[in-house]
């Protein structure tokens, strides 16, 4: 028992620590990305300190200013601060590319490694069920959950997670069915370990490198999709700040004042971006199959 | 031949089981969607007459055979908020759409192609930076901020091409180049790694070592095989198409599949929104169907195979 475990741990080399060294080594884009992204985070928890004025409240006299000193990003047409707007809005759009990327991610890894480790007719209805949520262009498969769940930053949770888990179930029973056929699988199943257990025990943490993986990569596209559902109305509802929705409530000014729009659609550019980089260089690192290039 | 005939018939299920996920989703809801649509001071008798004639009042499992049966016959059921035939309306969205995706598509891959092929040519040039940096605006930009700023810069400011519309095919380059553009990126990235990658194999140098300049091998030796995995990657982008074309279409008012999508969910049109659902995804499944087709066509190895 102890040396399937010694073995199937020795299949598995990359510690967090040495994982980030050589991100930062060896892939200077990935390590600015990663910086980035610390940053847009410290932003969105430390947002009320960061100005002095509220997400809410609305000065009328000074609406659709343009940026100055006093208003970093200018003002919108309810005369609230952009800047602020977007350090709140910040919150929305982070949560939105983590939380269901998280949640899309376990979905996937359990169907996959389940369709992957046992096969037979449960791996056919997972994968057919993959199919066919595939088969949808991935944005009007989220509209429609938002019409049958309702608009509202909870169900933008809810829906991501359910459009994204599909692929991630397709590549990790791809893997499942690679490790399947590894010695430290067959000898921990020749002294009798229980599935279970050795899904959970030699499976799951052989597939955790890919599973990080995915999971950068989920977050830029959930991201994307929340702000376009938040620009379709979809989404978050207003008085609420996400980045998608305020480019859609600035667009009716958007010849005469842009500022409005164009300030929170590079805010998605630029986290879109740094998440992007940080999952192509984890790719490279992690991935075996890329690393020899 | 045997291996298109499978895939005809798995798209065929996947079809089946679209629309029966796409039903239940649509049905699930609790309460009457009828009730929903016409607000709360709506004539319960009206409700009911309604209900009956789109026939919510059966039990479910003969719904489905029913909705089943009808979309088989392409009839998609009356519109509730436009008061038209779903079909009909479809019929006249679908050919801007169309053009849209077309256009948009050519543009992602014509540029893409070319842009790609130059970077790898001359890698790590001024010129291949400058095509990256590009594409990665391409990759990270949303479609709405992408088409929001066409509009404002070639339309709004320079009056070059039109706002909006489907008047003229003038109105269709802005939209296409919105929609193609985070397209453009991804293809030409694929395109330039796919090619340095070919350049590493042993028949490259075969072909410099019987004299080939490095044009030569770059168009009639590496070019080939390096469209495979561009090739695959066109049929996902399909899909994205259809997604990014629901943005597209809304930004620079296009009379669209996508925009009717957007429409049926604000106004809680059940009907159109199944219609415009199935239809976009049928439309999907066979950009990927075509996409496997020239996949086979580009790869004798795969052929051989089987």
């Amino acid at each position: 028992m102890k040396s399937t475990r010694a073995l199937s741990r020795a299949n598995r080399e990359n510690t967090v620590r040495s994982v980030l060294t050589r991100l930062f080594r060896e892939n200077r884009m990935a390590a600015v990305s990663f910086a980035v992204i610390i940053l847009f985070i410290l932003a969105a928890i430390f947002a009320p300190l960061l100005t002095p004025y509220s997400w809410e409240e609305m000065e009328l006299i000074h609406r659709l200013n343009p940026p100055s000193a006093a208003h970093l990003f200018g003002t919108d047409e309810a005369g609230r601060d952009i800047f602020t707007r977007m350090l709140y809005g910040s919150r929305v759009s982070l949560l939105v590319g983590i939380l269901p990327s998280m949640v899309s991610l376990a979905i996937g890894s359990l169907l996959g490694v389940t369709a992957g480790y046992y096969g037979g007719w449960l791996d056919a209805v997972i994968m057919r069920l993959a199919d066919i949520v595939l088969a949808f262009p991935s944005m009007l498969l989220a509209m429609v959950l938002m019409y049958m769940l309702g608009g509202g930053l909870f169900n933008v949770f809810l829906t991501l997670s359910l459009v994204n888990w599909a692929s991630a179930a397709r590549i990790i029973r791809a893997e499942t069915l690679q490790l399947k056929e590894r010695e430290f699988v067959e000898s921990a199943r020749a002294i009798g370990v229980k599935s279970p257990k050795i899904i959970f025990r030699h499976i799951l943490p052989n597939c955790v490198p890919t599973i990080i993986v995915l999971f950068t990569l989920n977050i830029p596209d959930s991201i994307l999709t929340e702000s376009s559902l938040s620009f379709l109305g979809l989404g978050v509802q207003p008085p609420a700040a996400s980045w998608g929705l305020m480019v859609n409530a600035g667009r009716q000014f958007f010849y005469t004042s842009p500022w409005l729009c164009l300030f929170p659609g590079m805010a998605v550019m630029i986290i879109v971006l740094a998440f992007h980089f940080l999952g192509d260089g984890l790719r490279d690192i992690l991935d075996p199959r890329r690393r020899k290039q | 031949m045997k291996q298109i005939v499978q895939r005809l018939l798995q798209a065929v299920l996947v079809l089946f089981g679209v629309a029966l996920l796409l039903f239940i989703m649509v049905r699930v809801i609790p309460g009457n969607p009828v009730a929903m649509m016409m607000g709360d001071h709506a004539d319960p008798a009206a409700i009911e007459r309604i209900s009956h004639e789109l026939g919510l009042d059966r039990p479910i499992h003969e719904q489905f055979f029913i909705y089943l049966r009808n979309v088989l016959r392409l009839d998609f059921g009356t519109s509730i908020t436009l008061g038209r035939p779903v079909a009909d309306l479809m019929t006249a969205a679908f050919p801007n759409t169309l053009k849209l995706a077309v256009c948009a598509a050519v543009f992602a891959w014509v540029t893409g192609i070319f842009c790609g092929i130059i970077s790898a040519a001359y890698s790590n040039s001024f010129i291949d930076h400058l095509f990256m940096g590009i594409s990665l605006l391409g990759l990270s930009m949303p479609v709405f901020l992408i088409a929001m700023v066409l509009q404002y810069v070639f339309a709004y400011h320079l009056h070059i091409l039109p706002i909006s519309g489907t008047d003229s095919w003038k109105s269709f380059i802005l939209p296409a180049i919105a929609l193609g553009w985070n397209c453009a990126g991804s293809v030409a990235r694929l395109m330039r790694s796919s090619l340095l990658e070919v350049m590493e194999e042993d028949y490259i140098d075969t072909a410099y070592a019987k004299g080939r300049s490095h044009a030569g091998v770059l168009i009639f030796h590496a070019l080939r095989n390096a469209f495979l995995p561009v090739v695959t990657m066109m049929a996902v982008q399909f899909s994205a198409l259809i997604s990014g074309a629901v943005i597209t279409e809304t930004v620079f008012s296009i009379n669209g599949i996508g925009r009717l999508a957007a429409a049926a969910i604000n106004g809680r049109d059940i009907p159109l929104l199944q219609g415009t659902v199935l239809f976009s995804t049928l439309a999907a499944v066979l950009g990927n169907l075509l996409a496997d087709w020239l996949y086979l066509l580009l790869d004798p190895r795969i052929t051989e195979a089987i």
